[in-house]
């Protein structure tokens, strides 16, 4: 069984981001960039299968600049065999991202492909469902549990409410929720190891994708600041400003 | 609990603009050493040294060991599962021999790597820096035999080694050791009492691995009687499984002022009749291996000055941006301000960055000197690389190691009143740095050695060599045409010339008047290190200043840098003068008084 993985280079979790002067978007000169956490997770989850006899490659892919590259090579430290990079300094929308997966997908033809469930520069949410549809395949999205049986998958899916099992018959897309696994500290031998493991750089031509954004962001602003709060009189005063002012009720 | 993130960002820049890394990595065997697979090597360690070292400093200082009456020595919570993986990630190995399962990384990657472990946690890093030194040695001088019984574990960190030479009579001057060893077929018998072993017990391996200077019955007198044995807590078999537990118990542990978590042992040595011991090398020739490592012995120790001053820092720093206090002094009627606006909080501020970075800097460029001197393939850039590193390091060790107490007591002073409180975590730094200045030599011994071996002995040559690399420098800065690096250029000719006319009257001096020249050493060894940390700043200066001309990379980070550069400069640099004259005129009032009159 081969499964696919699919890592995005964001902004490290840890930075505080600031928006552009000219409010283009978010300002990612000279900032710390590493995986998207949710990614490490599919890939922690990728590696474990492997590691339980369950998968036998684990093939990471990126999609963007040339640094994605690193990223790459932080999933072949974890464990992934080798790397894909569909290389472009285009501004990818999850479109874009999920019709080149697509192409990887019919070319490696892995039984699985594990994505994050949302990345936390854009929090989209739509990649891993668009590329499901894109391949009529289906998908098992939020998952908090992973489990392979009889060439199929079984997906505990964290829901409104509570925990939803679903099995599907393979091919199949899943993406990973926060409480799937904690993913492991890279080791040093295998940091050494990752550069030496195959990394493969396409063009999204080469997968005759138009990458292209297919929306147009109009501005991006800090939220805005919280104002200082006000005494009321009474609670009368209270209850007009709630339902006048903050018109809750 | 505090919190240790690893300045990643200053080290990348001394790792690739000041230390050369490429350099390093056209070395013979350090062919994979590029500039990604260090970066990535970086932030590995950097997360684990935020993750899980980084939170037990404060529990490992609070909780601290505990000696059993049978002799066990039990660690601080959390300290076995952090070792475990510490051990699991493969991080002891690093720039070991790959034959023994290390890596073969170079002393630049060590050294940036072993200052995250220092400034996560000092405590527990006396483990791999002691076990890192016993390796070496063994390495170094051991057989086949022990080579292949001891390194693999030792180098995987599954045991851990130790070096035995304090005595309670033998400290400083080992001369004076008195624990025997008596040759029973292979192996020797060795009966004595060693003191202040770190790690020398424990519970986070199976095995410790004890190197032990001892005396041969025939032995002569002196220094040049002592030979090294390594002495394994348990016996290891021809398989490599563990034997009987061999005859050395841990009698008691120290109560210290700082590193609480670092186990300071004595340990009895063959009370049940003697301890085996196998003998490292040749008889009567342990001293003289015990210096192959005190050179980088002493260099680890510096490195963990500029560790510990680092953390007090990035400490520091949170408290000033969060404490709000007083009025900005520009606007009395504004609001209340965090005490970064204050003036005197930012020059505090400035001060511990400004010497964190100037340490960093120095720490670096004498690892890669370290790296040259063994693997140039030129024997004369051996040679010269060589004689560098042995200028440097007393320098490096005393000057980082007196800093560093002093960043860390500046570390207390942002925080006011709360700084003395132990909650805040700002006083560790202060009581673990303070032994920095004391083990592997103190701050004295290292500028007896300065002047007596490095620049007497040397006939001032590596010090000339090394003053004329400092002027190349201010002639670069003086040709910048740029204003602030122009002023930067000037405190540093100035510092330059006061360690000149220093060497120049140590030259003089020496011959006829030793003690004069004694009673100096310490300043003059300030001065050094105030001088070569100002070098190391003007030439990161430099680099910004090409950096921003080209519109490359990180502006703010190198305008800072300018900055910070310039700070040290004023702050520091023009602290040379005094330092040269109370060098120049210690002995007038140190030696005057007689024993009696004290």
């Amino acid at each position: 069984m081969k499964i696919l993985v699919a890592v995005k280079r964001v902004v490290d979790y840890n930075v505080k981001v600031r928006v552009k002067a000219d409010g283009a978007g978010v300002d990612i000169a000279n900032v710390k960039m590493s995986m998207n956490p949710f990614d490490e997770i599919a890939v922690e989850e990728a590696v474990r299968l492997k590691e339980k006899g369950m998968a036998t490659e684990v093939v990471a892919v990126s999609c963007g600049v040339a640094q994605c590259q690193e990223t790459l090579r932080t999933a072949m430290a974890i464990g992934a065999d080798r790397g894909i990079l569909v290389e472009t300094s285009e501004e990818l929308q999850p479109l874009a991202v999920a019709k080149l997966l697509q192409r990887l997908v019919e070319r490696e033809k892995p039984d699985i492909v594990i994505l994050g469930k949302q990345a936390i520069d854009d929090d989209c949410n739509q990649t891993g469902q668009m590329l499901a549809a894109l391949l009529g395949r289906p998908q098992g999205t939020f998952a908090s549990k992973v489990e392979v049986e009889g060439g199929r998958v079984r997906v505990t899916r964290e829901v409104d409410g509570g925990l939803e099992t679903v099995s599907l018959a393979t091919p199949a897309v899943v993406t990973t929720d926060l409480r799937l696994n904690e993913p492991r500290y890279v080791t040093l031998p295998n940091i050494m190891k990752a550069k030496k493991k195959p990394l493969e750089v396409l063009k999204p031509a080469e997968l005759g994708v138009d990458v292209a954004p297919r929306l147009e962001t109009v501005s991006v602003r800090e939220p805005s600041t919280r104002k200082a709060g006000v005494k009321v009189a009474d609670v009368a005063g209270l209850v007009e400003k709630l339902k006048n002012e903050a018109k809750v009720i | 609990m505090t919190t240790y993130t690893a300045p990643l960002k200053d080290m990348q820049f001394v790792l690739h603009e000041l230390a050369g890394l490429d350099a390093i990595a056209r070395l013979p065997g350090y062919e994979e050493v590029s500039p990604d697979l260090v970066d990535s090597v970086l932030e590995g360690a950097a997360t684990f040294a935020s993750e899980i070292w980084g939170p037990l400093n404060q529990v490992g200082d609070q909780e601290g060991l505990k000696h059993h009456d049978d002799g066990r020595v039990t660690t601080p919570k959390g300290f076995i599962e952090a070792y475990a993986k510490f051990v699991e990630s493969g991080w002891n190995g690093l720039r070991f021999d790959p034959d023994f399962g290390g890596q073969g990384l170079p002393k630049l990657v060590d050294t940036a790597v072993m200052e995250m472990w220092n400034a996560s946690n000092m405590a527990f890093s006396m483990a791999p820096l002691l076990t890192q030194g016993a390796i070496e040695a063994l390495f170094l001088r051991g057989s086949d035999d022990q080579k292949q019984r001891f390194l693999h574990k030792m180098v995987s960190g599954e045991w851990t080694g130790t070096m035995n030479l304090t005595e309670p009579q033998a400290g400083s001057d080992l001369g004076l050791i008195r624990s025997k060893a008596t040759p029973r077929g292979d192996h020797y018998l060795i009966q004595g009492q060693k003191i202040f072993i770190s790690f020398g017990e424990h519970d986070l391996t199976d095995n410790i691995v004890h190197l032990v200077l001892a005396r041969t019955p025939t032995a002569p007198e002196g220094v040049k009687g002592i030979s090294l044995f390594v002495v394994p807590k348990f016996l290891v078999n021809e398989d490599g499984s563990l034997g009987e537990r061999n005859d050395v118990r841990c009698v008691s542990i120290e109560h210290k002022m700082g590193i609480h978590a670092s186990p300071t042992a004595v340990l009895a040595f063959g009370d049940g009749g003697g301890a085996i011991g196998y003998l490292v090398g040749e008889e009567n020739r342990g001293l003289e291996y015990m210096f192959i490592m005190m050179n980088e012995a002493r260099f680890g120790v510096g490195v963990q000055g500029l560790a510990v001053a680092d953390r007090a820092y990035q400490l520091a720093l949170a408290w000033a941006k969060d404490r709000v206090q007083g009025k900005d002094a520009t606007a009395p009627k504004g609001p209340s301000v965090p005490i970064i606006r204050h003036p005197d909080v930012r020059r505090m501020l400035m001060s511990m960055k400004s010497r964190v970075e100037a340490m960093r800097a120095l720490a670096y460029v004498v690892a890669a000197m370290i790296d040259q001197a063994h693997r140039a393939p030129d024997e004369a850039a051996r040679a010269s690389a060589h004689a560098g590193v042995d200028l440097l390091i007393p320098i490096l060790k005393a000057w980082c190691t007196e800093t560093g107490i002093e960043v860390a007591s500046t570390g207390i002073q942002v925080h006011g009143g709360m700084g003395f409180i132990e909650e805040t975590g700002a006083s560790q730094h202060l009581r673990d740095a303070r032994i920095t200045s004391i083990y592997e030599g103190t701050t004295g011994i290292q500028a007896n050695d300065l002047v007596g071996r490095k620049v007497l002995r040397d006939g001032g040559r590596s010090m000339a060599a090394l003053i004329g690399q400092i002027a190349d420098v201010c002639d670069e800065l003086e040709r910048s045409g740029d204003a602030q690096l122009k002023a930067i250029g000037q405190r540093l000719r100035d510092g330059s010339r006061c360690m000149a006319d220093a060497v120049e009257w140590i030259m003089a001096t020496g011959s006829r008047d030793l003690n004069a020249v004694l009673a100096g050493a310490v300043p003059f060894l300030h001065l050094c290190g105030v001088v070569c940390g100002g070098w190391q700043m003007a030439r990161a200066a430099l680099t910004a200043q090409r950096k921003l001309a080209a519109g490359d990379g990180d502006l703010p980070f190198y305008r800072a840098k300018i900055a910070t550069a310039r700070f040290f400069a004023d702050q520091d640099l023009t602290r040379a003068a005094g330092l040269r004259d109370a060098a120049i005129h210690a002995a007038a009032g140190t030696m005057a008084l007689a024993e009696e009159q004290f």
